[in-house]
């Protein structure tokens, strides 16, 4: 009888999965991992839209590219805007149809087709107990002593380094060289990836990373660590931000709306910061959650458009790879 | 004594099949990278300095590596103590560690905030600097000494018991012995020993630029990871790929080239006993070859191990799925090796020309993201290729494994064949009773250790998996980089000792059982 009743409700499940609409999501690598942002998300969704949200995880753009028209994606999300370009000339995508005046960015965003949905800014963090007169500006990192050691990502494989060469090329411009040569002796390695980078810095191999201005926030909320911070330069620093994207090929295109529309609301805005450890892109500072609003945040924000970027990136990251190897 | 190899009338066809299918397997993915790229491909000056920059770490890892791999397997092969076979199998240990891995724990030790450099400044002296030339190749040498060791201690052990007892009676000093039974021995295995790590070396990547200090230390496969996920461009990934395959198979082809012909040695399989080796300078030399191999080894594994225990409580249960997923994956690409090294390592083993297995190293200059790509392009127009994610993982695996396992393989067959081939055509033994009867329990100890080694290099790879594994079927170095990426650094220490135990745990399996019947 028991067994009957199992079989009679797996039945009916089944039954009732079978006419349930599926929206396939393209996500980054790390989003669904239990403590990544997917399974949050997923949940949130799942209660308004009355469908099931699948994430299928992998190298985003390589991804894309390759299967091109024949993907299964409804949403693609996570593409970072170093990628956008690259992700709009595939020509999949269709406008994400969600109002970009909500958006709540240090910086201007008109694009049609991208939607931001965290973002965050480079810094170079530090521990301080380690270093007693952290850089006030770009210009004291230069100059600091050169037994300070920075440990940096490569601008050629990874997003955040190549954060930092526009970062250098936007502050210091012609001078982009000088710059990395008074660096460069400061520089203790460079990685292939962050993750790297940020494991030499917690090990104590190197003084300072380049990472994220959130970072910090993450020893702070989740391990109650307060001496990780970041230093902030009023010289600006570099804005970098994920975005999601609507797949125009969708078979669900309603169900795609409603995540767009899903992804500006502030039930999904307020799981970003401790899910995501990053800002989020459309909710008033007086809304993030405890503690989030006394993160220390530049005043002054950079950030090339993906014209701009198409334009300098090449030489900013030849002048680096040619001044570094010298 | 010595005698050329007898040509076997026994699996004529299958050792081509297999080779030719995993040069197909490469060919078809370069192929398909091929066929979607946008020619024509410029090749500039800073190319040129990365191909420099490649070859010459990669020569001097391999040498150095050898070169302190011959003292050390010497010193194993003379000694018999207590938790030897233990040793051996842990000083495998390094070689099978995910790169990243290895790196931090090198970097406890040698690093600048580093054990050593710490106890430098005890005395008022400097810390260590080993980023540069000098650190790429003290992390390939981590890397590679314990492969070379037990390749060149293969070779010596298969001196015959009898040849040693000969030359005790006669009283020969050991400068003698070392050059009338070891030094042809050494003639034999180093070349290919050397060839073998270069090759490795070759594509080393992360380990390369994160040691080297920077984009000075750029190799080949950095740029092909570069063109392949940041700038997709898939012609400059594919000429850059098929670069590296060239230079692997000519460095590889040279290396075998100066073999000398192929002697097999003949005995009775007793234990070997050294009466040459016992005087007490000799002891002292070769105890203090292995203290200082196993040191420079097992320390830092150590350090790995001490920040993995804190992390294994704040491990997520993911990974313990995930550590399911790569056994199982590990199980599968050691089935696919055996099944390819047999008849290869047999087919070779009959070739007199010893470049012949040049071709299998092909294989590993394959970079893991030029086939990872060019099957999801060839799979892409037929199926969802995140189906396939885990079958191609345990292929390239495979693949990757076959040069070290024909390596391991080719003496115990060419062994067989000297003295078994010509009784087992007269009694007219052939096909599988042929494996079955002599071939078989004859390779047992090589085939464990080949297997082993298998099993625990699928464990540690990223592997191609990265490109295309979904949520669910992720392996556990791909789980433990996710951990790693997502500020869990503990946890990532935990899922490292993980893999570390599971990769160990997987090569001690095959190797024992191997070794139940032989010593090795």
């Amino acid at each position: 009888m028991k067994y009957l009743m199992t079989t009679a409700a797996v039945l009916a499940a089944s039954a009732a999965w079978a006419e349930t609409p599926v929206l396939t999501v393209y996500a980054g690598d790390y989003f669904t991992s239990e403590w990544g942002p997917g399974p949050k998300i997923e949940e949130g969704f799942e209660e308004i839209c009355e469908c099931d949200l699948e994430f299928s995880t992998g190298d985003l753009m390589p991804r894309l590219l390759l299967e091109g028209s024949r993907t299964k994606a409804d949403v693609v999300i996570g593409l970072t805007t170093d990628v956008t370009a690259k992700a709009r000339a595939t020509e999949l995508f269709a406008p994400h149809g969600q109002d970009n005046g909500a958006l709540t960015l240090p910086i201007e965003w008109d694009d049609e087709v991208f939607l931001p949905f965290n973002y965050g800014h480079t810094a170079f963090i530090y521990d301080e107990t380690r270093i007693d007169t952290p850089p006030a500006s770009f210009e004291d990192l230069l100059g600091m002593d050169d037994d300070i050691k920075i440990v940096i990502q490569d601008p050629r494989t990874s997003i955040s380094g190549l954060a930092l060469v526009l970062w250098v090329q936007a502050v210091y411009g012609d001078g982009a060289a000088d710059a990395w040569a008074k660096l460069s002796p400061k520089i203790l390695t460079v990685t292939k990836d962050w993750s790297a980078s940020y494991g030499l810095f917690t090990d104590g191999e190197a003084d300072m990373v380049l990472s994220y201005t959130t970072s910090p926030a993450y020893h702070m909320f989740a391990e109650e660590d307060f001496t990780k911070k970041a230093a902030i330069f009023p010289e600006g620093h570099y804005f970098m931000a994920e975005t999601v994207g609507k797949v125009a090929a969708t078979d669900q295109p309603e169900l795609a709306d409603a995540f767009m529309a899903y992804v500006m609301s502030t039930d999904f805005q307020t799981l970003i910061p401790t899910a995501n450890w990053s800002l989020p892109s459309a909710l008033p500072e007086d809304q993030w959650p405890d503690g989030w609003a006394e993160l220390p945040l530049p005043e002054k924000v950079l950030f090339y458009s993906e014209t701009e970027a198409a334009d300098v990136q090449a030489e900013a990251i030849e002048t680096w790879r040619a001044t570094l190897s010298q | 004594m010595a005698r050329h190899t007898q040509p076997v009338k026994t699996s004529t066809i299958a050792g081509p099949v297999a080779a030719g299918t995993v040069f197909c397997l490469i060919l078809a993915a370069l192929a398909a990278v091929a066929s979607k790229a946008q020619w024509p491909v410029t090749f500039g000056i800073a190319d040129w300095a990365v191909l420099r920059f490649t070859v010459w770490q990669s020569f001097l890892s391999a040498l150095v590596s050898v070169m302190v791999a011959v003292p050390v397997a010497r010193a194993l092969a003379r000694r018999r103590f207590v938790g030897r076979g233990l040793l051996v199998t842990l000083l495998g240990a390094p070689f099978i560690l995910p790169v990243i891995v290895a790196v931090m724990g090198l970097l406890v030790v040698f690093g600048r905030s580093g054990w050593v450099s710490q106890g430098l400044g005890l005395f008022g002296l400097p810390p260590l600097s080993i980023y540069g030339l000098n650190g790429v190749v003290l992390a390939h040498v981590f890397f590679n000494l314990p492969l070379a060791t037990r390749l060149i201690l293969q070779g010596w052990q298969a001196i015959p018991a009898e040849q040693f007892r000969l030359t005790g009676q006669l009283g020969l000093p050991p400068s003698v012995v070392f050059r009338t039974l070891e030094w042809p021995v050494l003639r034999q295995v180093v070349p290919g020993a050397f060839a073998l790590i270069f090759v490795i070396c070759l594509t080393s990547f992360a380990v390369a630029l994160t040691l080297g200090g920077g984009p000075r230390a750029t190799t080949i496969e950095l740029a092909i990871y570069q063109a392949f996920r940041f700038e997709f461009d898939l012609g400059r990934a594919a000429m850059l790929s098929l670069l590296q395959l060239v230079v692997a198979g000519s460095a590889a082809v040279a290396a075998l080239w100066i073999l000398p012909p192929i002697a097999v040695q003949m005995g009775r399989d007793r234990p070997v006993q050294r009466w040459d080796a016992n005087g007490t300078g000799l002891k002292a030399l070769d105890t203090l070859w292995i203290f200082l191999a196993a040191t420079f080894l097992l320390v830092p594994l150590g350090a790995i191990a001490i920040s993995g225990l804190a992390g294994l409580g704040q491990m997520p249960a993911l990974v313990w799925s995930a550590a399911w997923t790569s056994a199982w994956v590990a199980a599968l690409s050691t089935v696919v090796l055996v099944a390819l090294a047999l008849p290869i390592s047999m087919w070779l083993a009959q070739a007199r020309w010893g470049g012949a297995e040049a071709l299998t190293l092909v294989g590993l200059a394959a970079s893991p993201l030029m086939i990872g790509t060019g099957w999801f392009i060839l799979i892409n127009p037929f199926a969802a290729p995140t189906q396939f994610a885990l079958i191609v993982t345990a292929l390239v695996n495979a693949m990757m494994s076959l040069p070290f396992a024909v390596r391991i393989l080719m003496p115990a067959m060419r062994k067989v064949i000297a003295e078994y081939g010509s009784l087992s055509v007269s009694l007219g033994l052939s096909g599988l009773s042929f494996w079955r009867i002599v071939v078989l329990p004859r390779v047992r100890a090589p085939l464990g250790f080949a297997a082993g080694l298998a099993a625990a290099l699928s464990v540690g790879d990223l592997g191609v998996v990265a490109l295309f594994a979904d949520g669910d079927r992720a392996t556990l170095p791909l789980q433990m980089y996710r951990l790693m990426g997502s500020y869990r650094t503990d946890a990532a220490a935990g899922a490292a000792l993980l893999l570390l135990a599971l990769a160990l745990g997987m090569f001690w399996a095959c190797d024992a059982w191997g070794r139940r019947h032989a010593e090795s």
